[in-house]
């Protein structure tokens, strides 16, 4: 099969078919592993067992701003490629993007309280994180408003390569302004200031989220795609209705 | 293993992101269901999409 064969969507359905079980499957065997792996992860010397909460809060913030990616790629295959499939994986991306964005704030609040003293602040970092969720929901709003879904594609793609700029705006933030988050402490030129022992757990857990990431977003896709085929025959059967 | 002092907070962030997944995963099912369900009583009351019947007209 050829990559272009999957702008067919029923030849992507019976692809989606035949991976879905498999993703699964490995989502939850990572799952196993990284949860094992965090339980007996020693605490932080100076957190405590509370870095237990970084084994879930990093992934969340990590696809949360992941799907917003995607989706901005989706938005430039829908602007200029017009791909069949590049409107329906960014409308599947939205929700679940906002779920995992949801999950960052709320663990990163939970972690807060005790480490900083309180569940909020407005530094740059959290507000430019919930600044992203209210983008998400901005996206899930539009795709409701705008019925006919390939007129609401095109507005959607337009307005999430705009809110693409906050994504380098939340990496940096810790580095450009004064934050009480961390800066950062995986991804930083000179590599990872976390030991091992606390490091390969939560890359696992990076995996495990990213599989479960991509199991989602592949039944989304799905559904969105059988959607789209009940609106067209609900079309059709008005339109038979009213020839009549 | 001992979690601490702030084992409530622990425990909270899990069982949030926990409800957050098992929330996820129940919507994208029930979608499935419902719209598998749709497309099935269309096909049974005979309404075809234009590739559908295109299809069949080759088989």
């Amino acid at each position: 099969m050829r990559l272009t064969d999957l702008a067919n969507p029923s030849r992507f359905l019976a692809l989606t078919d035949r991976i879905l079980p498999w993703l699964a499957v490995a989502t939850l065997l990572a799952f196993a592993f990284g949860i094992s792996q965090a339980y007996f992860a020693p605490d932080d010397y100076q957190q405590g067992a509370t870095v237990k909460i970084m084994f879930i809060h990093v992934p969340a913030a990590w696809l949360g701003t992941f799907a917003w990616i995607l989706m901005s790629i989706a938005g430039l295959g829908t602007l200029v490629w017009r791909h069949p499939l590049a409107d329906v994986a960014a409308k599947a991306a939205a929700p679940i993007g906002a779920a995992f964005t949801l999950m960052c704030l709320v663990t990163g609040s939970l972690w807060g309280r005790p480490m900083w003293g309180t569940y909020w602040v407005w530094d740059a970092r959290l507000t430019s994180v919930l600044v992203l969720f209210l983008m998400y929901l901005g996206v899930i709003a539009l795709w409701r408003t705008i019925e006919d879904p390939t007129r609401a594609a095109r507005v959607v793609a337009v307005l999430t390569l705009v809110g693409a700029i906050n994504i380098p705006i939340i990496k940096f933030s810790v580095d450009w302004w004064n934050t009480l988050h961390q800066p950062a402490s995986v991804l930083r030129l000179g590599g990872s200031t976390i030991h091992p022992a606390i490091l390969v757990p939560l890359i696992v857990m990076l995996i495990a989220f990213t599989l479960l990431f991509l199991t989602l977003h592949l039944a989304a896709m799905r559904n969105e795609i059988m959607r789209r085929r009940v609106r067209t025959l609900l079309i059709m059967q008005a339109d038979a209705a009213t020839s009549l | 293993m001992n979690l601490g002092p702030h084992v409530g907070f622990i425990v909270s962030a899990y069982i949030a992101a926990i409800a957050i997944v098992a929330g996820l995963v129940a919507w994208i099912m029930f979608e499935r269901w419902h719209l598998t369900r749709m497309l099935d009583e269309f096909e049974a009351q005979g309404i075809k999409r234009r590739s559908g019947r295109a299809q069949e007209d080759k088989a």
